[in-house]
């Protein structure tokens, strides 16, 4: 018995793959980030749910005017990009989660997070310059279709 | 049919953990589908309203369509999941940050449950009174 190496020498250090090693700490931002924008979506959501569904006439009463109506004020329009910015982030975070979840094969999973990110960029983009751009009163639009403050 | 208690060789799923198959798994699922409804949803609704920049005609005829009892019904379950989603959210911080978060989780889920049947009992009755045209 001869070449037994001495058992209390440390073991030499074997190559692990990449993604176990640790690369900042964006997994526990992203938990941190789920809980603080839920508690702020959760007011700005069940606000948004009570004027647009509950008060006045509901669902009946949305229109072009409703919401022209409302994008007038700076409050709503900051409470909609709020409300889009923190809900798209959110909801984009959940379903990366599911995907990594589920989707075992690599190139399935890929596929799936781009189309994802994909859709990301799409809404964001489209609903902030929805917002921002909006005009309340277009020229050449029936009258009748427009904010009573149109005529005003 | 239960079997006798003490013949668990019948016992296919390791039943009586703490976990699988209880309150904590079953509002887990419920949370990831409710997410990713809504999640859909969201696209279709930023789309939706993006049509105000088009022209005031086309965001009603397309809005106008989503004024049927169907549609209704639906926002009815929409919002039943985002109510759900939010109460079940802040159980969840409350499980995370608050110390006896764990130990109260399945109590936590029963008062979930109860504020859920409470909102939805304040909301349904005026939403379908819009949607089917009683008031």
């Amino acid at each position: 018995m001869s070449a037994i190496a001495d058992p209390k020498a440390p073991r030499a250090p074997r190559a692990r793959p990449a993604r176990l090693t640790t690369r900042g700490n964006t997994e526990l931002y992203g938990w941190v980030f789920m809980r603080a924008s839920g508690v702020i979506l959760l007011v700005l959501i069940f606000g948004h749910l009570f004027v647009n569904l509950v008060a006045g006439e509901g669902v009946k009463a949305i229109d072009f005017g409703f919401v022209a109506g409302k994008w007038a004020s700076p409050f709503w329009q900051v409470w909609d990009l709020l409300m889009l910015w923190l809900a798209m982030i959110h909801g984009t975070n959940g379903v990366r989660t599911i995907v990594n979840d589920y989707a075992e094969r690599d190139g399935l999973r890929l596929a799936l997070k781009c189309l994802l990110y994909l859709a990301f960029m799409v809404v964001v983009v489209l609903g902030t310059l929805v917002i921002f751009t909006f005009d309340p009163c277009p020229t050449g639009a029936p009258a009748d279709l427009l904010p009573s403050f149109c005529t005003a | 049919m239960s079997a006798a208690p003490d013949a668990p060789v019948k016992r296919k799923a390791p039943a009586g953990t703490l976990y699988r198959g209880r309150e904590g798994m079953w509002s887990w699922v419920a949370h990831r589908v409710t997410g990713v409804a809504i999640f859909f949803f969201l696209l279709v609704h930023v789309l939706d309203t993006a049509l105000v920049r088009i022209s005031p005609e086309d965001y009603n005829s397309v809005i106008g369509t989503y004024k049927n009892p169907i549609m209704g019904l639906g926002e009815a379950g929409l919002v039943a999941a985002i109510v759900f989603h939010a109460f079940n959210g802040i159980r969840i911080i409350l499980v995370d940050f608050w110390a006896k978060g764990p130990r109260y989780q399945r109590l936590m889920l029963w008062i979930v449950l109860g504020l859920f049947v409470v909102t939805m009992a304040g909301f349904l009755p005026r939403h379908l009174m819009h949607v089917f045209g009683g008031e």
